[in-house]
């Protein structure tokens, strides 16, 4: 073979190379070339009767070369285009819907709840409860409310028996946790849970929820009425808006004494004066006040040694400003409309 | 309470300036709260008119056209009225006055101009019991002569000002305005003015000529006063603008009285009529079923606990509540007994709870304060002199068996102020007890007497909330307790199922504990008593639910009904019973779910059995219970359920609840239902996180198909494969099952890759097919078994 040969065999192999469209043409090729019986291993194999055949040999491997370069060149270019082919057949209509990953809702009542324990829990209070289905004693006797007492008729119940009854109040498990303390011990507990009264109406229903909170101290620290105050400012401002303000009027409750009910700035409003405050730019929220002395000796707490406040908001009332919701019946209704406004976080 | 501007005059100077409201929020501050502040007749642009000349209307049969005087000019009024005539002083309403019924326009009225509206006194809004026939059948008539154009509303007399008070249950005190006069006192440092008593006594006396005998302890004060002669007629305009400012119906000038004095002093009074009475009143105990109708003219059934009044026969009276109708003063009465007494405040509640409330048992009820009581009845003598033109027989029968002294309390600037918060000086303090009327003696402590109107107050405490009353309690500056450090606690895990179970697309409910006593017992076999309410509100809502299942359904129910019936809810909350006497509540997990679980174009996933199987087992597995709880099937499904897709759930052999399918004749739609009773579940210790090394040699695996009979569980052949397996066999996993022409029609197939790994090498085959020929022998033989080959 001669120089001339080789180069005319290479100018031959380029020009082939440059009408193959598709890798099976390109594969053939490589066959026709470089199998058993191939072109090139053919030349290959003359190199038994050549004369020179170092030269032979170096110019055989310079065309094996040629076509190697060639063929891995024009391989990648193929492939490329066959990716490029199949990536355009797979393309999707991304518009199409998701497959729906089902997301389930708390009910509001938890979501105010979690964030109130939340707050308090990081203040050092215990979030404890009690039974549903009470006793006079602890719902009543041992928070200064014998039988007999006027208040009581403020909490028309529902007995099971004579002495058995739903809690009209969770104040009831203040008196069980004082009594459950071997020692009188400082307290600070807040106790959110289900009451039930006698009551059924557009703004009351039978089944509702409070939220109770008890701190209790020794005397000389002083736990006072300031205290109460800047516990529910953070309470209010929490739950209902950072621009707040709160104010105390005096009350009457036989569990505390002074006793308050604690008015926030109307949140719809800021306090100018709405439908919803009925003008008057407050909404009452609390029910607060200093321990009485007697709900402190009947649950084992010296009152000249311990002396402590209690606070209550209702739970669906909080709820129910917190997110707007006009009316009681909705919250014990579960309509899935309802229920699926709250997917979502929202602070 | 109402407070009445002009009443409360006669015992105050309240400055002029201050509006109604300004004093009714002055009031809410210290603790009074109001419904209602403003003018008691809420209209404006009434003047005093006359008709000057009436004409029938051209085209009406009964309107009038009247030319209406009202002092600056005359006014064309068309008028309805049958008594609208001319030479009448009228009421008119100008145009652009407002009125409860709305605003009055010029108009027209047939053709004819009208400029205004001639009033009757139901237009003004006075509620009906103030209003006579004439009232509510035709335009006011006010005396010849008022002055024409002068406001109505003073010519009516009624140009007073109200405040309705919603007061707190222990300030008794403030159903009188003398009361209302003092908390008004403290908060604008002003005395209070003294009441008028002074009459003349007759020289004959009420002595041996009248007994009082007290015969039950129940009675603590009882005095009773002879007057005769009265003259009963009309009482005068500012007695019965007062009742009627106060919502009380003026009668006549002596039962006016006796409602005047309750006001003022807060202690009602009871007349009697002398002459039907006789000459004797017992103070007693009713006997049960004793009979009395009272003042109402309705026959009452009485019980041993209530009180009565009777003279030697009968009842005639139901004391602190009601009087009789036998000795009420009438028209005709010319003496009277004025009773004015003291009696149990819990009897009295108990009474008038169940027989009926009145004015009277409101105060009684709340406890009265003695001085009142003598007060009162010589009040009522004044009264009765001047304007019933009564004779008052001297001396008055007592009954005095009751404490009057001052209750004293000693208190100190720290008992105060570390209550408070505040740093209010001596000075100030002393101030504040001397504007509420309280005397005070100044020594190391400060030692207060409390005058015995204010019942409310008989601790320390009592007076720390009086100083920060009127201190002003919007004074004091917040802070926050101080504490050690501290971590508060709270119960995680029930927060914990509501995100794993939210996570898992369930949404979270709240339904009401109450529940039909006929539901009681319903989707469950357990043996238990149903909690039923003594007093219900309906039948619907008389029992307690065991099972939260009722409530759940519920809201399936609502929801389907609205045409939703894709359902994933759940609820944590109580269930109750009754166990050997013993009455108990148990917190409780349940879950309903039915419809669509997950959505995808063509291919839904459908709640079924094995999903919420699967629901219920991630939970207890998050929870820390994997591998200690089992699915079984009990003897005994509750009738609510299809009876072969249930199944008791268990934790270390003890049942914790139940999944299951409703009923077919229950619910159309496949609705599942798993319930899990919580308290009995995390009674079930769990173990914390620890780490544990991982297997450094992989595992091999093994597919293997048993044709099986239908009857054989796959729990039960994973049982035999495990004991089989033994400790190189790490994992077991169904991943097919198969019915069909390719086996026998009573059999199934059930397809297993069975994973064997060793932490300490690299398993052999050889050591593998050991293992796994052994689990094939176990299995064939014991289930009677064939291996699938295809």
């Amino acid at each position: 073979m001669t120089e001339e040969k080789a180069k005319l065999i290479m100018e031959e192999i380029s020009k082939r190379f440059e009408k193959i469209n598709d890798l099976k043409e390109l594969n053939d090729y490589k066959v026709e070339q470089l199998g058993k019986k191939g072109k090139i291993t053919e030349l290959q194999a003359g190199i038994r009767d050549a004369v020179n055949k170092k030269e032979y040999g170096m110019l055989v491997n310079k065309v094996k070369n040629h076509f190697n370069e060639l063929y891995e060149e024009k391989m990648k270019l193929l492939e490329e285009v066959e990716l490029k082919k199949k990536l355009e057949s797979e393309k999707i209509d991304i518009t199409l819907p998701s497959k729906k990953i089902r997301r389930g809702t708390k009910h509001p009542m938890t979501l105010t709840i979690e964030k109130i324990e939340d707050l308090f829990v990081s203040m050092g209070y215990d979030v404890v409860d009690g039974p549903e289905l009470e006793t006079d004693e602890y719902c009543f006797e041992r928070l200064n409310l014998p039988k007999d007492h006027p208040a009581r008729d403020m909490q028309d119940s529902f007995y099971i028996t004579e002495d058995k009854l739903l809690r009209t109040q969770t104040s009831a498990v203040q008196a069980r946790y004082m009594k459950s303390k071997s020692e009188p011990e400082p307290i600070r507990i807040i106790v959110p849970g289900k009451t039930y009264r006698r009551d059924d109406d557009a703004t009351h229903a039978p089944q509702f929820g409070q939220i109770e909170g008890l701190v209790i101290d020794k005397k000389e620290n002083n736990v006072s009425l300031a205290d109460l105050k800047g516990t529910l400012e953070i309470f209010a401002r929490t739950m209902l808006g950072d621009d707040l303000d709160i104010r105390f009027r005096p009350s009457y409750f036989p569990f505390t004494e002074p006793s308050y009910e604690v008015d926030v700035t109307c949140f719809k409003c800021h306090g100018k004066g709405c439908n919803l405050c009925k003008d008057t730019g407050w909404i009452e929220v609390f029910a607060a006040g200093m321990v009485h002395p007697n709900v402190l000796r009947d649950n084992g707490y010296d009152p000249e040694v311990w002396g402590g406040f209690a606070f209550g908001p209702g739970w669906d009332r909080i709820t129910m400003f917190k997110y707007g919701i006009p009316d009681i019946r909705l919250m014990y209704q579960n309509d899935v409309r309802f229920l699926n406004q709250f997917d979502r976080k929202d602070d | 309470m109402i407070l009445s501007r002009n009443f409360i005059k006669e015992y105050i100077d309240i400055d002029d300036n201050l509006s109604i409201q300004d004093i009714a929020e002055d009031m809410t501050r210290v603790g009074n709260e109001y419904d209602y502040a403003g003018s008691l007749v809420n209209c404006t642009k009434l003047v005093v008119g006359k008709i000057i000349k009436c004409i029938d209307h051209p085209d009406s049969d009964h309107l009038h056209v009247c030319d209406v005087d009202i002092g600056t000019e005359v006014l064309q009024i068309v008028c309805g009225a049958p008594n609208a005539r001319e030479g009448i002083t009228v009421i008119v309403a100008l145009v652009g006055a407002k009125l409860p019924g709305g605003e009055i326009k010029k108009g027209k009225i047939r053709g004819v101009e009208s400029n205004g509206m001639l009033c009757s006194k139901a237009e003004l809004g006075l509620d009906n019991k103030f209003l006579t026939e004439e009232d509510k059948n035709g335009i006011h008539e006010l005396p010849e002569g008022t002055k024409l154009g002068m406001s109505a509303i003073e010519a009516l007399g009624l140009n007073d000002e109200v405040i309705d008070f919603e007061l707190t249950s222990n300030r008794g005190d403030e159903l009188s305005i003398l009361g209302l006069a003092y908390e008004l006192g403290a908060i604008y440092d002003k005395k209070v003015k003294d009441i008028d008593l002074s009459y003349k006594e007759e020289s004959d006396s009420i002595k041996g000529k009248f007994n009082v005998d007290v015969k039950t302890d129940k009675c603590s004060l009882f005095l009773a006063k002879k007057i005769v002669n009265v003259t009963i007629k009309e009482s005068p305009d500012f007695i019965k603008n007062r009742l009627i400012a106060c919502n009380i119906r003026p009668i006549n000038n002596v039962v006016d009285i006796s409602n005047y004095v309750m006001l003022e002093t807060g202690q009602p009074l009871h007349f009697y009529d002398a002459d039907s009475l006789g000459d004797t009143l017992v103070v007693r105990m009713a006997n049960e079923n004793e009979k009395l109708t009272t003042l109402d003219n309705e026959e009452r059934t009485l019980s041993n606990s209530d009180i009565v009044i009777a003279n030697k026969n009968n009842a005639v009276g139901l004391a602190g509540v009601m009087g009789g109708l036998d000795t009420e003063v009438e028209n005709t009465t010319k003496n009277i007994i004025i009773e004015s007494a003291i009696f149990d405040a819990a009897s009295i509640r108990k009474t008038s709870k169940k027989i009926l409330r009145s004015e009277a048992s409101n105060r009684f009820e709340k406890g009265l304060d003695p001085n009142r009581t003598y007060m009162a009845i010589e009040r009522s003598c004044a009264l009765l002199e001047k304007y019933a033109s009564a004779k008052i027989l001297k001396d008055t029968i007592i009954y005095d068996n009751i404490d009057k002294e001052n209750k004293i309390i000693n208190i100190t600037v720290d008992d105060i102020n570390n209550v408070l918060g505040t740093n209010i000086d001596k000075k100030e303090i002393i101030s504040i007890f001397n504007r509420l009327g309280f005397d005070v003696e100044d020594k190391n402590s400060i030692i207060v007497s409390v005058p015995k109107r204010r019942l409310d107050i008989s601790i320390k405490e009592d007076l720390i909330e009086e100083i920060g009353r009127i201190y002003g309690i919007n004074n004091i500056k917040g802070k926050l307790p101080k504490l050690g450090i501290r971590r508060g606690t709270f119960d995680k895990t029930t927060r914990n199922i509501k995100n794993k179970m939210v996570n898992l697309g369930l949404s979270e409910v709240l339904t009401q504990i109450f529940i039909n006593p006929s539901d009681g017992k319903k989707y469950t076999n357990d043996d238990f008593e149903v909690v039923k309410l003594l007093d219900p509100l309906s039948i619907e809502k008389a029992a307690l639910r065991y099972t939260l299942v009722p409530s759940l359904m519920k809201v399936y129910d609502y929801n389907k009904s609205h045409g939703f019936k894709d359902l994933a809810i759940f609820e944590i909350g109580k269930g109750f019973y009754l166990k050997e006497n013993t009455y108990g509540e148990d917190k409780k997990l349940c879950a309903l779910l039915s419809g669509d679980y997950f959505y995808q174009v063509g291919n839904n996933i459908k709640f079924d059995f094995y999903v919420v199987k699967g629901i219920v087992e991630e939970l207890l597995d998050y929870l820390g219970y994997k591998n200690r709880y089992t699915f079984t099937i009990p003897n005994n499904i509750a009738l609510e359920f299809h009876p072969g897709v249930y199944a008791d759930i268990n934790l270390q052999g003890k049942k914790i609840g139940f999944i299951g399918k409703l009923h077919p004749s229950i619910a159309k739609e496949d609705v599942f239902i798993f319930e899990i009773n919580l308290d009995e579940l995390l009674n079930n210790r769990t173990s914390k996180i620890k780490y544990k090394d991982i297997p450094k040699y992989l595992g091999m695996e093994k597919d293997v198909a048993f044709v099986v009979d239908k009857s054989i569980s796959n729990e039960e052949i994973v049982k035999v494969i495990n004991k089989a397996g033994g400790r190189l066999l790490t994992n077991v996993n169904v991943f097919d099952i198969y019915k069909g022409d390719k086996i026998d029609n009573n059999c199934v197939s059930i397809a297993y890759k069975l994973t064997f790994t060793d932490i300490n090498k690299t398993l052999t085959d050889e050591e593998v097919m050991e293992v796994f020929n052994k689990i094939i022998a176990s299995v064939t033989t014991k289930f009677n078994a064939k291996l699938r080959d295809n």
